[in-house]
């Protein structure tokens, strides 16, 4: 049966162990895969600006031995002459064997895998998902802190806009003991929906508007960037852009064995003097990234390297 | 008293909430009946003191009753044969809507696709939400 990647909460907990099991695989014995995905070929259609997640993806295909093939803006697609994502999926599933699909518009990959022959992978639609950086946040939690249970993580930035945000909270709520601090300013708080989860599932979490009060009970502080481009009022992104730096400063409040996570790219949210502080994590967090996609492609495609 | 004269065949909507029955009229199409559609607004009810009925000579798609339940669960249809109430029906809140309502979040697929379906699921059912299929935004009136 044909299975497409739209929402993290479409892997149950026990794929998601199995499927990061394989990208601990992959990183530990590269060679083996390295031709797994002989003569089969990645489309990525990328109908908004990205750097890390289309490169990811492209470097996770080379690395498994296929091809890709793709766009990197609307203007270099159909798109720009009218076409609907229904028609594109067509086309795509004539010439390739899965799609990576990133788009402005919310839902545009679920629309996709409605009308595609081959599976669907969502690599962020708007500001609702983005769910194979919430697979790399999730190995990259497991990798460094050996478990994805009994957790305190706080959430800083914006949390209304951040897609990786709403995806990591759904996905962590599956999990026993995690706790929530949700940081932001109160115009970006998380959205109705993500709060109704956590309420439905009786889990703790907490939103504040401090940083530096919630440094010291966290176990991973993941930091997101206020993004620009979703933004209709350019005065407002201006009001908000630097809320929250962390600093050298601020990390003095943390625990010695916090872990510092963003999913990239940062503006200033991050000083560059934490770079070096080993509990910053965001860099390998990125390496971890091309892990879990050539894991999750080779998954969907239903390969299995002896 | 305002006197309607009873249908011999067709359909009953009663117990709608008073004021909501022109809301009804829009959401089932009625305008596009070429039957007989009577508007009672403001009937005297023991259980509800005021509510709207909508009596309608002729057949309504089904499909349609998703509409019906989704303005207001104790609205009632009561079908008419031969002058007789043969089938009378509570109404839940459907699971899903179907081009009934349209998603409002500039940032949905559906604001730039127009062939698409406006689809939403009952996300809650105790609070009646519905969220659109492709964003997940909640629909508000």
């Amino acid at each position: 049966m044909l299975r497409h990647l739209l929402n993290p909460l479409d892997f149950s907990v026990a794929e998601l162990d199995k499927l990061m099991d394989l990208a601990v695989d992959i990183e530990n014995n590269p060679d083996k895969y390295a031709h797994a995905c002989d003569r089969k070929t990645l489309a990525t259609c990328f109908y908004e600006p990205s750097t890390r997640t289309r490169l990811s993806f492209e470097g996770a295909m080379y690395h498994l031995g296929g091809h890709v093939l793709g766009f990197s803006s609307a203007d270099s697609s159909s798109a720009a002459k009218g076409e609907s994502v229904a028609d594109t999926i067509r086309i795509i599933s004539c010439y390739a064997d899965i799609c990576a699909m990133r788009h402005p518009k919310e839902g545009a990959p679920l629309v996709a895998s409605l009308h595609s022959g081959i599976p669907v992978i969502n690599a962020g639609d708007g500001g609702h998902q983005h769910p194979t950086q919430t697979l790399t946040d999730l190995l990259t939690i497991r990798s460094l802190k050996g478990s994805l249970n009994n957790i305190t993580i706080g959430l800083c930035g914006d949390l209304k806009f951040g897609r990786t945000v709403h995806s990591l909270i759904e996905a962590l709520s599956r999990y026993e003991g995690i706790r929530f601090i949700l940081v932001s300013p109160p115009e970006l708080r998380v959205p109705e929906y993500v709060l109704e989860l956590l309420n439905r599932k009786h889990l703790y979490y907490r939103e504040v508007q401090n940083l530096e009060e919630a440094m010291p009970e966290l176990d991973i502080l993941y930091m997101t960037r206020v993004q620009r481009e979703r933004f209709f009022n350019e005065d407002d992104y201006i009001r908000m852009k630097d809320f929250y730096i962390l600093s050298k400063q601020k990390m003095e409040l943390a625990k010695k064995d916090m872990l510092v996570l963003h999913p990239l790219p940062r503006v200033n949210e991050i000083s560059v003097e934490v770079d070096d502080d080993p509990r910053a994590c965001y860099f390998k967090q990125a390496q971890y990234g091309m892990y879990i996609r050539m894991a999750l492609i080779l998954t969907l495609l239903g390969l299995e390297v002896q | 008293m305002l006197n309607i004269s009873g249908l011999e065949n067709g359909v009953v909507l009663d117990h709608i909430p008073a004021g909501m029955s022109m809301e009804l009229y829009k959401y089932l199409n009625l305008d596009k009946f070429d039957c007989q559609v009577a508007i009672i607004k403001n009937a005297a009810s023991k259980k509800m003191g005021k509510k709207d009925i909508i009596k309608i000579s002729g057949e309504l798609d089904k499909t349609n009753f998703d509409a019906i339940g989704f303005l207001g669960k104790d609205i009632t249809v009561n079908i008419i044969s031969n002058g007789r109430v043969v089938e009378k029906r509570s109404l839940n809140l459907p699971k899903t809507l179907t081009n009934i309502i349209k998603c409002k979040n500039p940032r949905c697929i559906t604001s730039v696709e127009q062939e698409l379906k406006h689809v939403f699921f009952l996300a809650d059912p105790e609070e009646a939400v519905y969220r659109c299929r492709y964003c997940e935004e909640k629909y508000t009136k």
